[in-house]
C-alpha cells in the first residue's frame, strides 16, 4: 500500500508543481501587463 | 470562452475525484500484484495522454514549418490526405501481417484520425498559433511523462523486486523524456530567431520515437507487461472501465492545463511585442 500511496501523491505532486509554476509566470505576466497599460496612461 | 473555463474546471475535478474513488475502492483487487496494481490507472492514461500530446506536438510541428510557404502547405495537405487513403487501403490488403489481436479496423481509426486531427489543427489555429500549440502540447506532454517515468519505478519496486532495468520499453520512454526536455530547454534558452523552426524540426524527429515506445512490448520480449488491450493481452472488463475513466478524467485535465498554457503564451507573446515596439519608439531607441 505505500507504494501505492506514494505513486498517488506522487502524481498529484508533480501535476500541482507544474500548476504553480504556470499560476507564477501568469501572475509575472500580470504584472508586466499592468506597467504597460500605466506607462501608456 | 472565459465563463467555460471555471464550469470545465470544476467538472473536471469532479471527474478526477470519481476516477480517483473508482481506481482505490470499486476496481476490483488483482490477485498476484494486490493493491499496487491499482498503481495501474494513473500509470497507463499518464502515458496514453503524453502519447497523445506528443502526436498533436508533431502535427503542429509539422504544420508550422510548411506553413511557412503556401506551396509546400499545399502538398503537405494532399500528403496527408494520400497518407489517409493508404492507410484505410493497405490496413485491408496488408491484413495478415498486422501483429496478432490488430484490427485493420483499428489501423483505419488510427489514420483516419491523425488525418483528422491534422486538419483540425489547420483549420482552427494560425501559424503562430501552430507555433505556440506545439510548445504548450510538448510542456504538458512532458509533465504526463514525468509521471509515467516516476510511477513507473513505484510499481516495478513490489512486483519485479528493482526499480529500474534498461529494457527496451523502459530506455525508449526515458529517451522520449529527455527528447522533449531538450525542446522546452532549447525553446527556453535559445535567443535566435530561427528558435521555432529549430525546435519544430527537434520535434519532428523526436516523434518517431513515439511509435517505438507504443510498439516495443508488441514486437519485442521485454522486461515491461505485454499491453493489456490488443497485442494479445486481455483486461477484466471492471478494470478496463476504471481505466477508461481514469483516461478521460486526465484527458479533461491536459485538455484545460493546455488551453490555460495556450493562452497564457500568447499573452506572453502579444507583452513581448509590444515591450518591443515601445523600446523601438522611445526617444532613444535603436531604430529612427
Amino acid at each position: 500500500m505505500t507504494f501505492l500511496y506514494a505513486a498517488y501523491a506522487a502524481t498529484w505532486a508533480i501535476h500541482i508543481t507544474y500548476l504553480i509554476t504556470v499560476v507564477r509566470r501568469y501572475s509575472r505576466l500580470k504584472r508586466e501587463v499592468d506597467e504597460l497599460n500605466q506607462r501608456k496612461k | 470562452m472565459k465563463k467555460a473555463f471555471p464550469i470545465l474546471g470544476l467538472l473536471t475535478a469532479a471527474l478526477l475525484s470519481y476516477a480517483l474513488y473508482e481506481a482505490l475502492v470499486v476496481a476490483p483487487r488483482e490477485q498476484t500484484m494486490g493493491d499496487v496494481q491499482r498503481i495501474f490507472y494513473y500509470h497507463v492514461p499518464s502515458a496514453w495522454t503524453a502519447f497523445l500530446l506528443f502526436a498533436i506536438n508533431f502535427l503542429a510541428s509539422v504544420q508550422y514549418l510548411v506553413r511557412r510557404n503556401p506551396q509546400t502547405d499545399k502538398i503537405a495537405n494532399w500528403v496527408v490526405v494520400a497518407l489517409g487513403v493508404l492507410t484505410c487501403i493497405g490496413a485491408y490488403a496488408f491484413q495478415r501481417w498486422l501483429p496478432a489481436d490488430v484490427y485493420p479496423s483499428s489501423v483505419v481509426t488510427t489514420g483516419v484520425a491523425i488525418a483528422g486531427l491534422y486538419f483540425l489543427i489547420h483549420k482552427y489555429f494560425s501559424e503562430q498559433g501552430t507555433d505556440i500549440l506545439a510548445l504548450t502540447t510538448a510542456e504538458v506532454g512532458v509533465v504526463f511523462c514525468t509521471v509515467v517515468l516516476v510511477t513507473g519505478p513505484l510499481w516495478a519496486r513490489p512486483v519485479w523486486g528493482i526499480w529500474w532495468t534498461w529494457d527496451l520499453r523502459l530506455t525508449s520512454t526515458l529517451v522520449l523524456w529527455l527528447i522533449y526536455v531538450s525542446y522546452l530547454v532549447l525553446r527556453r534558452f535559445s535567443t535566435s530567431g530561427e528558435t521555432p523552426v529549430l525546435a519544430a524540426a527537434l520535434a519532428v524527429f523526436g516523434a518517431l520515437d513515439v511509435p517505438l515506445v507504443y510498439f516495443s512490448i508488441w514486437f519485442f520480449r521485454t522486461q515491461h507487461p505485454q499491453p493489456v488491450i490488443g497485442g494479445g493481452g486481455s483486461i477484466d472488463p471492471r478494470m478496463l472501465r476504471v481505466l477508461l475513466i481514469n483516461w478521460l478524467a486526465f484527458l479533461c485535465f491536459a485538455f484545460l492545463v493546455c488551453w490555460s498554457r495556450f493562452r497564457l503564451e500568447r499573452l506572453q507573446r502579444e507583452v513581448e511585442e509590444t515591450q518591443a515596439l515601445e523600446a523601438l519608439l522611445e526617444p532613444g531607441g535603436s531604430v529612427r
